[in-house]
């Protein structure tokens, strides 16, 4: 070799520094982002860790968890204390001190008692977009993976269905509410004067009105369905396509039909895949506003959704109160101060463990099935 | 072509009787012209280098390559038992109960044993459970695994051996009493001693059932087969018995092919 001493540098290594600032530069970016979402954490669980959580057994405030929501009352009694009671507190207070004098008194909406309204709702917001949603969402994978030719036109239906995956949430809340809440039929004997077409049915009197389902659960849950389909779908499509095809083929050389051997064969198998990634989808259910905002929530709600109703469908129609545009409405509609923030950041907490329970329970669920089912 | 023609003598007793069929995928053929006959309680062997058509000539004979597609038969019929197959008004489910089939690689479902076996009776509304125990209890003896598994009928399928998985696929196969079992290269999988005992099998399995088998493993179509067809580029170069067409080949393709001077 000529001059193998060349092999040998001197000084520092080439592009040193650079490879330094570069390496420093994109670590910083990466810690910076760690420290803001460790300080929000960290702001949410200590503002709103107390709220929830007290010293003595059961060491969670239930009152929070399971009262209804009310108005704060603040108020100094005779003896200069300050009292901050909760509507139905206060009014039993001032029955029983109806002699007494009460000073500076003040109000906050929204910041009493618990919030087992918000909770009920998003329950049942949850529950039923998932159960609308899956059942859709199946059906149409099923007939993607397992019965439509894989020609273009099927292929341009997929990618429309993965593009609705991008719009933004605040336009399904607009379509749910142009679509559900005014335009979809409903039957009734009694069509409301904004109905768009009426159709007679000849059955008695009812009459086919596209009058929409007005704010209710049922048009909060189609809307947060749609929000979520292309998820389901796709989600599901994978999961039906990782179905091995020798069990179709098995099945199919056995004289099953077409469709027992997707139910028997490989539905079963793909469910798993299908329900831990749509248990991803449930927290974004679960966290959505701005779906629900002009189609099924509302802020103040004096029951509980399934309390005083004429009867169970009417629960449907009804309007709910949820965690998320409860948490909108503290934050957005009532003036912040000391007397707010347990109602604030105390949802806040709630709703945070909510949605971290229900990703972590995803994760178990997936790597347990995972073990299971393996072939 | 070269058919032997003791064979043709036969013919009244084919199970399978294949004419003039030519195959296609989309517009690739696939298969030329294939004319067989197949006679009842024989194994038949279908040799030849990969890509000649041996599988495709199998699934053509219980329709499972509708599955994919743009496959269609293009000329020429298959009849079995006298029955042309591809008549409009088959009853294709029935069809498959009645040819079985095994695949090369084993494919039992995620679930117990026994269900495995049982899964075509099941199809065919048999609920009760005293059938469907000695269905599978039949089964299993009859594909040579009641002895191993009896006492796990419960477990798992996937707990098996890749010999055993195969053999159960083989249960599987002949619980619906078919006549015909199709096996495309069910040996590929498996190791010499497990092929061994699916060799050992297949001699039993032919009392009751026609068979047809794909292989790539000459000296298995010597050892199971009494008749063996050569196939090449989706043509029937040669069908005859096995001892004869694997010593005294007729046609030069075959000789080289038998002789592994192929090309």
């Amino acid at each position: 070799m000529h001059n193998p001493e060349s092999l040998i540098r001197k000084g520092l290594p080439k592009g040193h520094l650079k490879d330094r600032l570069v390496r420093f530069s994109l670590g910083a970016v990466t810690y910076l982002i760690v420290v803001i979402a460790a300080l929000l954490f960290f702001k949410i669980i200590k503002d709103g860790a107390p709220v929830l959580l007290t010293t003595k057994a059961p060491y969670v405030d239930l009152g929070f968890l399971l009262d209804k929501n009310e108005t704060l009352h603040v108020f100094d009694d005779a003896q200069g204390q300050r009292h901050q009671l909760a509507a139905s507190k206060y009014s039993a207070y001032v029955k029983d001190h109806a002699s007494e004098t009460i000073y500076n008194e003040q109000t906050f909406s929204y910041s009493g008692g618990g919030i087992i309204g918000p909770i009920a709702g998003t329950v049942l917001l949850t529950v039923g977009s998932m159960v609308l949603a899956l059942f859709f969402g199946v059906s149409a994978a099923i007939y993607l993976s397992e019965y439509a030719k894989q020609s273009p036109f099927i292929h341009a239906v997929r990618l429309a269905i993965l593009n609705l995956a991008g719009i933004p949430s605040i336009v399904f809340g607009l379509f749910g509410f142009s679509v559900f809440v005014l335009a979809v039929p409903v039957i009734t004997s009694t069509p409301s004067e904004r109905s768009l077409l009426t159709l007679p049915l000849f059955i008695g009197n009812a009459v086919l009105s596209f009058q929409g389902w007005n704010s209710s659960l049922l048009a909060g849950c189609a809307t947060l369905a749609c929000m979520i389909l292309p998820v389901i779908i796709t989600a599901s499509e994978e999961s039906l396509r990782a179905v091995p095809q020798g069990f179709r083929d098995a099945a199919l050389a056995m004289g099953a039909t077409r469709w027992q051997t997707i139910r028997t064969c490989v539905l079963p198998f793909s469910i798993p895949g299908i329900l831990t990634s749509s248990l991803l989808a449930i927290t974004r259910v679960a966290g959505e506003t701005a779906p629900i905002m002009f189609t099924a929530a509302v802020a103040a709600k004096d029951d509980l959704p399934w309390q005083s109703l004429a009867n169970p469908f009417d629960l449907l129609s009804s309007q709910v109160q949820a965690l998320p545009y409860h948490i909108y409405t503290l934050a957005a509609r009532i003036p912040a101060s000391e007397y707010t923030q347990r109602a604030q950041y105390g949802s806040v907490f709630v709703f945070l463990i909510l949605v971290a329970s229900l990703s972590f329970g995803s994760m178990l669920l997936r790597a347990k099935l995972r073990s299971k089912l393996k072939w | 072509m070269v058919i032997d023609q003791t064979n043709q003598a036969s013919a009244p007793s084919a199970a399978i009787r294949i004419a003039n069929l030519s195959f296609a995928y989309h517009t690739k053929p696939a298969l030329h012209d294939i004319t067989l006959d197949l006679s009842a309680h024989q194994i038949t062997a279908l040799i030849g280098p990969s890509g000649c058509g041996k599988s495709t000539l199998l699934r053509c004979c219980n329709r499972i390559n509708e599955r994919i597609a743009g496959a269609h038969i293009t000329a020429g019929s298959i009849h079995i038992h006298g029955i042309d197959i591809n008549r409009p008004d088959i009853d294709l489910q029935e069809l498959r109960r009645r040819v079985g089939m095994v695949f090369q690689k084993y494919n039992p479902f995620p679930k117990s044993i026994f269900e495995n076996v049982v899964f075509s009776l099941r199809l065919s509304g048999i609920r009760k459970r005293s059938e469907l125990d000695e269905a599978a209890e039949a089964a299993l003896h009859a594909a040579a695994l009641w002895d191993e598994v009896k006492d796990r009928l419960h477990t798992s399928a996937l707990g098996l051996s890749g010999g055993q998985q195969q053999r159960l696929c083989i249960a599987r196969a002949i619980a619906s009493q078919p006549d015909i079992l199709l096996m495309d290269e069910p040996c590929a999988a498996l190791d010499p001693i497990a092929t061994l005992k699916i060799e050992e099998l297949l001699h039993q399995l032919k009392q009751q059932f026609t068979i047809v088998i794909v292989t790539h493993n000459m000296a298995q179509a010597t050892r199971c087969a009494d008749h063996t067809a050569f196939m090449y580029l989706g043509k029937l170069i040669e069908f005859a018995p096995t001892l004869q067409l694997f010593n005294t080949p007729r046609h030069p393709q075959t000789l080289a092919y038998v002789t592994g001077s192929f090309g």
